[in-house]
């Protein structure tokens, strides 16, 4: 990050999710199911430079943590983030993020008659063909999901 | 448990076996083989053609049936999830053989019991047990499968049996398959992408006819279309009639999985290029054979 042209204040308690896709930020916090309104102290920071990805986002949330389940569904669409949990402004724990094998009741399954769509009990499964380009396969009836499906379908676009 | 959900399922040497055995089972009187066991046909998709193969192949063997198809499996169905319903035969039965319209659905229930899942056809999925009736009619005319080339003519879409095949003849080495279809019923990618045979996608079956040593000819999915419109666009697309044929290699065969509706014209039955009734006759002893390799506890 370009110190230079932004400030952000490091923050005491919470996650700092780093190395997400570029503009990808406000999706990360659409799964994180926070609008603004929760008042919790938000810092984002869209575009910036990075030596992995060239242009990156960051999130700073102050006093929330960041579960195992929306850990798997971020890494869906920002497959490289890492989520550093810090206290007392340390970073005292390091999560990279990696896209699972298999996804397990998180997406649905494009093809409506699939045995996921139509069964209480059938939970939808998907297991990873590619990660880049994404492509993940439905285990029951072999349909394809891409990366403009799964961004649709986590995050409503 | 594992069942018979996928041909991919069964390797090249576990169908070998069942070649073996079924070959064996032609010209035998039946062996009470499953006597004492209790096979379930859980229809939820009527089929009268499958669901009596499964029955005589069971009965044949000994084994009890209990089962149901059409008006009663809508019946059944009402109301009860899939899961349960298949909880349900898995207290009465020690196979349970399954065909139920949506895809993924054996593979499901496979998930939910501890028995042995016969798939019978799950949508527009796959059709397990009529590959390895294809397969084996295949090797009953030419004594081998590897080196043939393959047209599959039809509604290579909505047909699972067409995604079985594919998938089936991955365990043998075709020289070439032809995916003649028109258009809007070509292969799924999905499939195609998995294929490690060489493969062309052609629209008029007269380009390819005089390669092919094994025509298989598929029924147009009606009940598979989402879109009526679509349906009318392309019922009558293709046809297999006398000019077809007679442009055919003389030793090829043409098969079809029945029933069919008009994609074979009924004078070529009398070619002896026709081996769909042939095919037909081995759905009986392959399912014994099928029947056998899960329902009885390996040693
Ligand atoms: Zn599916």
């Amino acid at each position: 990050m370009s110190s230079a042209t932004l400030t952000v204040s490091k923050i005491r308690n919470g996650t700092v999710i780093d190395h997400i896709p570029a503009g990808r930020s406000l999706a990360v916090l659409k799964v994180l199911g926070i609008t603004g309104y929760e008042g919790l102290r938000i810092a984002i920071l869209m575009n910036v430079e990075s030596k992995k990805l060239g242009r990156k986002d960051i999130v700073k949330i102050e006093d929330r943590v960041v579960d195992e389940r929306e850990a798997s569904v971020i890494s869906l669409i920002a497959p490289e983030a890492t989520i550093n949990i810090v206290r007392d402004f340390n970073v005292v724990e390091k999560r990279n993020l990696r896209l699972p094998e298999i996804i397990k009741g998180l997406l649905k399954c494009p093809n409506p008659l699939c045995v996921t769509n139509n069964d209480p009990e059938a939970l939808s499964e998907f297991v990873k063909v590619s990660e880049k380009p994404l492509r993940l396969r439905c285990v029951y009836c072999d349909t394809y999901l891409n990366e403009a499906d799964v961004l649709r379908q986590v995050v409503g676009q | 448990m594992p069942g018979l959900v996928s041909i991919y399922d069964l390797t090249r040497q576990d169908m070998e076996e069942i070649f073996e055995d079924t070959e064996k089972r032609l010209n035998a009187q039946p062996r009470k083989e499953l006597s004492g066991k209790i096979v379930s046909l859980a229809f939820f998709e009527p089929s009268t053609r499958t669901y009596l193969s499964f029955e005589t192949a069971a009965k044949k063997l000994g084994a009890e049936v209990i089962g149901f198809t059409g008006e009663e499996a809508i019946s059944v169905a009402k109301g009860e999830s899939l899961a349960d319903t298949v909880r349900m035969l898995e207290n009465y039965s020690d196979i349970i053989v399954m065909r139920h319209r949506f895809d993924g659905a054996a593979k499901f229930a496979s998930r939910v019991t501890s028995k042995p899942v016969i798939n019978a056809g799950d949508g527009k999925h796959e059709h397990p047990t009529q590959t390895l009736i294809d397969l084996f009619t295949v090797r009953r005319n030419f004594g081998f499968i590897d080196n043939l080339t393959f047209g599959l003519l039809g509604d290579l879409k909505y047909a699972r049996v067409v995604n079985s095949l594919l998938r089936g003849l991955k365990a043998f080495r075709p020289k070439l398959a032809y995916l003649i279809s028109p258009e809007p019923l070509a292969a799924r990618r999905e499939i195609l992408e998995e294929l490690n045979y060489p493969y062309r996608e052609v629209r008029e079956p007269h380009e390819v006819i005089g390669e092919v040593d094994v025509l298989y000819v598929t029924r147009i999915q009606k009940e598979r279309f989402v879109d009526e419109q679509e349906y009318e666009r392309v019922k009558e697309s293709y046809k297999v009639d006398l000019k077809l044929v007679e442009q055919m290699k003389k030793d090829a065969i043409i098969l079809h999985a029945l029933p069919r509706v008009q994609e074979i014209d009924r004078r070529v039955d009398k070619d002896k290029r026709a081996k769909y009734f042939e095919q037909a006759s081995y759905g009986v002893p392959i399912r014994m054979s099928v029947l056998v390799k899960y329902g009885v506890e390996k040693a």
